[in-house]
């Protein structure tokens, strides 16, 4: 054994079966540093993902002179959402609602093509978690130091680690949380306001909260979080199927494992070396051997450490890799071209992406800067008036989206010899003309009334018709106009 | 009880209790259960000695605070009338008429009035103002005390036939139960009142009927029966009845007259909410 070119590394999986207890007390994980294409590749994620939460608020985008111009905006006081060029009302939430059915969807499609992919690169509990390692790693050291600190004895060079570890975890907790809060507001703005302590209490408390939650999660907590306080990781076993991409151990070509000498022959024995290696790098403290498991995100580093290992007993890579549960137990495992991605549950998850995503394009292309509805008034449902005509009571709601002022022009169809009021005109002929404010909802009153002879039955369909006079914009509203039977 | 038995799995006492030789044992409580539940009798203790707490004979304790929920709503009214202080102000004033120009103002004043009508308002004239037989239509535009918004408010202020000093009294008398008219004449001059509305009516009782109408009933309707305001007299020759427009209510109101009460509502309500009433019955359409 001494003349392995791989030191053993003396590691237990979290979750080994002998070990497990309902009530057992957290065990501490210190991850080894992986190298490798994988953690390359989590390098590069972290890095745009943290790009883009922290620069997101400060790209700014010209609206004209009276709505911000900032790019990303959640605007809770004038209920107003800005993404570059969309901006949404209350109203019009369903596009969020839209958008969370797409993130789920896509979830779903990346989960059951490549398992727990997001939870592994992406989700925001990984990347800060990694970051939070990183800063570990650089003031305590790698896995064996840090076994050892904890170790040792409190001094006062492990007090000084310690003070600079947690302050600067908290630091990274404050950016976070700090962040947050320019999405709500003008950026450049905030940021003074919140320098020169005049921000308002809530920008204060909410930095508060996620610095808290920052630092508690990515801290302390970290794969705790992933295991007993996600629910993802319960959703996606429904996701996943036999042909869907995993971090595997090739059992088949690893069994039966055990030390191996250099010169050894590979007869008879399977390609692990019990290492533990793969152990080590875990995050999540898990022994992928073991096969699939829920605390698994899919992260890979497992990988590039046993590939690493391979490398230096002159063996083919990949004895750990991205594999289907089919692959995991073949003798050969199957190549990337073999796995079947086009599968009945992707088509039906990528129809349904497709479908929803067309719907929610239609709806904002065909989306109009002015909204009306028409609301009747039903108490009393009609008024006969002294020369005997009907009167029909309506209250008109007109959205102007546009920033500027606009003049609608309201006119009846489907009655004849109608007139119309509004309560600051007198009676006109037909059609009576509405000055709306720039981002505004007006509503006006309109009284509709026509002579009684008009009226065919106790009921009649008519149409209110808005036009904007200057653009000519239309938007035409069906309601009913009620008279005696 | 003097032999305190032990569970010999678990060496907790048992309370002695036995059923069908399953023993109960005496589990002691948590200590955390126990601490908090001293901590509730404590605190209850102090709560009775700040806060309202035990019925008495006819009173209760008043607790150290002195608080009370009614003092509290009357502390919270007084507030809301503070922060309304400049805006009723405003509408003290302003011209009734005028109210229409400022927009804040008036929106105060119709949705105020709105509440206000539902309150002391809607049980005669309907929820929606359409009002009944008897109580007038608020939405049309047919007014028997005129329907300018000084007008509905002065309406408002000293009721119709109401004991206020300044009411407004009209009488339709009975003409036939005090025998002023025969009943020939009650339904001639019904016919004629109905000719002028509706077409076809009998000529001849119309004929007669115009007669005794010139003679009877035009000082407060009018000679052209389009009704007198200083009367309150409705205009007989549009589409809208007050009691109802068939022959036979006609003619009963004829034989036996009208007199409804509108109640004075000065001495009950605010002036501001007055005006606030009057402002929203205008705003329902009929409003002149
Ligand atoms: S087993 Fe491998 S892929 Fe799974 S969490 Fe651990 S290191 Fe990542
Ligand atoms: S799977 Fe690879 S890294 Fe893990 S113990 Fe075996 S050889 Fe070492």
């Amino acid at each position: 054994m001494s003349n392995s070119p791989v030191e053993k590394i003396d590691v237990q999986a979290v979750n080994k079966k002998e070990n497990r207890s309902l009530y057992v007390s957290r065990k501490k994980i210190h991850p080894k540093r992986a190298e490798g294409t994988f953690r390359r590749l989590k390098w590069i994620i972290m890095g745009i993902t943290l790009a883009i939460y922290y620069v997101s608020p400060w790209i700014r985008w010209d609206r004209g002179p009276l709505a911000p111009d900032q790019a990303i905006l959640i605007d809770l006081e004038h209920n107003r959402f800005y993404f570059f060029f969309i901006e949404l009302w209350p109203q019009e939430v369903y596009y969020i609602t839209g958008i969370l059915i797409l993130a789920a969807l896509g979830l779903f499609m990346v989960t059951s093509l490549f398992g727990r992919a997001w939870c592994g690169y992406s989700c925001p509990q990984t990347v800060w978690t990694d970051l939070f390692i990183v800063v570990e790693r650089a003031i305590e050291g790698d896995r064996n130091a840090r076994l050892k600190l904890d170790k040792a004895p409190m001094s006062f060079s492990k007090l000084m680690k310690r003070v600079s570890k947690h302050t600067s975890w908290l630091i990274i907790g404050l950016l976070t949380g700090g962040a947050w809060i320019f999405y709500f507001a003008d950026a450049p703005t905030l940021i003074q306001e919140v320098l020169t302590g005049e921000a308002r209490s809530v920008a204060y408390s909410t930095i508060g909260v996620l610095t808290a939650t920052t630092y508690v999660f990515g801290g302390l907590m970290r794969e705790q979080v992933c295991t007993y306080m996600c629910p993802w990781p319960r959703i996606q076993g429904a996701m996943v199927d036999e042909h869907s991409l995993t971090v595997t151990y090739h059992t088949a070509r690893g069994e039966p494992r055990g030390p191996h000498k250099k010169n050894d022959t590979w007869d008879g024995r399977g390609h692990c070396i019990d290492c533990n290696q793969c152990v080590a790098v875990c995050p999540m403290g898990i022994d992928i051997r073991d096969g699939a498991q829920l605390e698994c995100i899919s992260c890979a580093l497992c990988i590039d450490a046993c590939d690493a290992v391979m490398e230096k007993v002159g063996l083919p890579k990949g004895l750990i890799s991205y594999d289907t549960h089919i692959g995991r137990v073949s003798k050969e495992p199957i190549t990337k071209l073999d796995v079947p991605f086009i599968r009945p549950r992707t088509i039906a998850y990528a129809v349904l992406l497709t479908l929803v995503g067309s719907i929610m394009l239609y709806a904002l292309l065909t989306r109009s800067a002015l909204d009306v509805n028409v609301i009747r008034d039903r108490n009393p449902l009609f008024v006969q008036l002294s020369d005997g005509t009907i009167r029909n009571g309506y209250t008109v709601k007109i959205l102007n989206k546009v920033h500027d002022v606009r003049r609608f022009q309201v006119t009846i169809d489907g009655l004849e010899n109608a007139k119309a009021w509004n309560q600051s005109e007198g009676p006109q002929f037909e059609h009576i003309v509405v000055p709306v404010p720039g981002d505004t909802l007006s509503a006006i009153k309109l009284f509709i009334a026509a002579p009684r002879s008009e009226l065919e039955s106790g009921s009649m369909d008519i149409t209110i018709i808005v036009k904007d006079l200057v653009s000519g914009l239309t938007e035409k509203q069906s309601t009913t106009f009620k008279g005696p039977k | 009880m003097s032999k305190v038995e032990r569970d010999e799995h678990s060496g907790t006492e048992t309370t002695g209790h036995e059923w069908d030789g399953i023993k109960e044992l005496d589990t002691p409580m948590p200590r955390w259960w126990l601490w908090s539940f001293y901590a509730c009798i404590v605190w209850s203790i102090g709560y009775w000695i700040v806060m309202p707490a035990w019925p008495l004979v006819s009173d209760y304790t008043r607790g150290m605070l002195g608080y009370s929920s009614r003092a509290l709503v009357t502390e919270e009214l007084a507030t809301v009338a503070a922060g309304r202080a400049e805006v009723t102000k405003a509408l003290q004033e302003t011209e009734l008429a005028d109210v229409k120009n400022n927009q804040e103002l008036y929106q105060f004043a119709v949705s105020g009035g709105r509440s206000h009508y539902a309150v002391n308002c809607s049980q005669c004239h309907g929820s929606g103002a359409q009002g009944g037989p008897g109580f007038p239509n608020l939405n049309d535009d047919d007014w028997l005390w005129g329907g300018k918004v000084d007008e509905i408010y002065a309406t408002i202020q000293y009721g119709i036939r109401s004991d206020h000093d300044e009411t407004r009294t009209g009488e339709m008398p009975a003409f036939l139960k005090d025998e002023i008219l025969e009943k020939g004449q009650v339904n001639d001059v019904t016919e004629y009142v109905l000719s002028l509305s509706q077409e076809g009516r009998d000529a001849e009782a119309v004929a007669r009927g115009k007669e005794v109408f010139m003679n009877e009933c035009a000082s407060c309707h009018g000679e052209n029966a389009k009704g007198g305001r200083e009367f309150g007299a409705p205009n007989l020759t549009d589409a809208i009845w007050f009691y109802g427009g068939d022959k036979e209510t006609v003619q009963k109101t004829i034989a036996n007259g009208r007199q409804n009460v509108m109640p004075a509502w000065a001495d009950r309500l605010d002036d501001t909410v007055i005006r606030q009433i009057a402002l929203y019955v205008h705003s329902l359409g009929g409003g002149e």
